[in-house]
């Protein structure tokens, strides 16, 4: 095995770091236009990471090693997650070692540690956090795998990169489960990212607050792990809708460095426009009480069910 | 492989799923007024589906039932539906018999029925449209279900016209639609129909104080 390829799939992550707190700052940037407030610059999440890494840490008296194992845990596989996701190119090494349903699990496992991590402190908003945030997980996972079932299906494998080459390849062909599909993955997306009709991504302290509840023991460099995490995690789930929905402008197997280069732009545009979007969702919709959440994501879960029974009897 | 099907089919399939998603929308809408809405949508998409139909098909009456469609569906009955909310002040919905999921879990058997169901009758039939046959009859079924679920005197109206929609569409699929006579009937209908549902908003209302149509089931002690 030679190294051009590691380097390749190396770019692909830095890239994928690097543009993952710009995301958040461009959401943000969208949010405030939308809601006419002045915006905050487009690198403000970016500063606010280097401002933490600066800080000195603070942990509490009864943090286990759990408590400070968990930061590195969240970025490893959210880090290794970047990896898998065929963000720019299909042909990358790590895209072929592991599958979607290896990918869910991999969120799952963040998911785990950064629960118990907020029940480890013994604090009331930590164990609160975490419940609420095991009750959205374990409805929006089996969505979530439902939503990836039905593209599966359509391409007759479980690999990313070939679901990918096979949903862009040339003759253009509409697949009405796909709609139904990326509509449940819209609604798994927000509920996952703690974005807003579940989750308030803007607030720091408020009762039904899920997300910011669980990291709220955190400070300096482990915060600012935990909350590059998140937004990788962000841009994990845009990028995997991407591969999903609008596969269009990846570098396949066979393309040199022009088509990356035509990669990363498209990339670009699509992250705006879906950064806009989702702007624009959370500013039309109120948070939902925590109560209608399981509503929310059994609709989730339906709707890509259907998307499979479409497919499965309207024969397209 | 099956080769894939033409552009044409597979935008109709594409429109055929769109209605159906709306009509799982309607069934999960609390908001009376977001009801109407999807309903002003429904008949768009539903007008689109039309023309399109007419277009390959080469079927000049198509048009007319298109055209009709819009007038009617798209922008006169919902502009008359959304004044009569205004009106009797019913925004709001309130809790469906059944809970929400619950009807979706009911909706999603009903799609797998109706796709059984129309099997048979569009391995009969030749047009371009016959495989959504199956999500016409789902839409109707919905629309029921809609009707049944909803305590309210205008969701069960919604879901009657949703019904319509749906019976529309499945005529176009199976036998690329109705005789205009037949259309213009059914057109004037639905429209008289929901006149004459308005004023009995208001008596209900008058009668009530309310729009609960459980209200209706209590026999009079005299």
């Amino acid at each position: 095995m030679t190294a051009a390829p590691l380097v390749r799939q190396a770019a692909e992550v830095v890239l994928a770091m690097s543009l993952a707190p710009l995301f958040i700052g461009w959401i943000a940037q969208c949010r405030a236009w939308l809601q006419n407030r002045s915006a905050p610059p487009l690198l403000q999440p970016w500063r606010t990471l280097r401002k933490l890494f600066w800080k000195d840490a603070t942990l509490a008296e009864h943090a286990s090693p759990l408590f400070r194992l968990t930061p590195y845990v969240l970025f490893g596989t959210m880090v290794l997650a970047a990896a898998i996701i065929p963000t720019v190119a299909t042909n990358l090494p790590f895209a072929w070692v592991a599958d979607a349903i290896a990918l869910v699990g991999l969120f799952a496992t963040a998911r785990v540690f950064i629960s118990l991590a907020a029940m480890d402190i013994g604090t009331a908003f930590g164990t609160l956090g975490a419940r609420r945030e095991m009750m959205v997980g374990f409805l929006a996972e089996p969505a979530l795998l439902m939503v990836f079932f039905n593209a599966f299906l359509i391409s007759g494998s479980t690999a990313l990169p070939s679901v990918v080459e096979r949903l862009a390849a040339p003759p253009f062909i509409i697949y009405p489960s796909l709609a139904f599909a990326g509509v449940a993955f819209v609604m798994v997306l927000l509920a996952e990212n703690a974005r807003l009709p579940i989750d308030n991504p803007a607030t720091h302290l408020e009762l039904t607050m899920i997300h910011e509840a669980m990291v709220l023991e955190y400070s300096a460099r482990h915060l600012a792990l935990v909350e590059w995490a998140s937004a990788l995690k962000l841009f994990n789930y845009a990028c995997l809708g991407f591969a999903l929905f609008v596969p269009w402008g990846l570098a396949s197997r066979d393309s040199g460095p022009g088509a990356v280069l035509v990669a990363v732009v498209a990339l670009l545009l699509k992250l705006g426009a879906a950064g806009a979007v989702l702007a624009l969702v959370e500013t039309v919709s109120a948070k939902l009480r925590i109560f209608r959440a399981p509503e929310f994501l059994a609709m989730a879960f339906l709707l890509a069910v259907l998307g499979l029974l479409v497919h499965l009897l309207l024969g397209a | 492989m099956v080769p894939p099907p033409s552009f044409t089919a597979q935008l109709l399939n594409l429109f055929a799923a769109g209605l159906l998603l709306i009509s799982f929308a309607m069934l999960s809408q609390r908001r009376t007024r977001s009801l109407i809405l999807l309903f002003g949508l429904q008949g768009a998409i539903l007008v689109a589906s039309t023309t399109l139909v007419a277009y390959s098909a080469g079927l000049r009456h198509l048009y007319f039932s298109a055209g009709l469609t819009l007038v009617l569906k798209v922008c006169l009955l919902p502009w008359i539906l959304l004044r009569l909310v205004d009106r009797l002040e019913a925004q709001w919905d309130s809790e469906p018999l059944i809970n929400i999921p619950t009807t979706m879990l009911i909706g999603v058997g009903l799609v797998i029925f109706a796709f059984g169901l129309a099997q048979p009758i569009s391995a009969l039939a030749t047009t371009i449209t016959r495989n959504t046959l199956g999500i016409a009859l789902a839409i109707i079924l919905l629309a029921f279900v809609m009707m049944i679920t909803r305590r309210k005197a205008v969701t069960q109206v919604m879901g009657f016209l949703a019904m319509e929609n749906g019976l529309f569409f499945a005529a176009t699929s199976a036998t690329y639609g109705m005789p205009m006579v037949v259309e213009l009937g059914i057109a004037l209908d639905v429209l008289v129909g929901v006149f004459i549902l308005g004023i009995f908003f208001f008596q209900i209302r008058e009668q009530f104080e309310s729009l609960d149509l459980q209200h209706l089931e209590n026999l009079k002690e005299e």
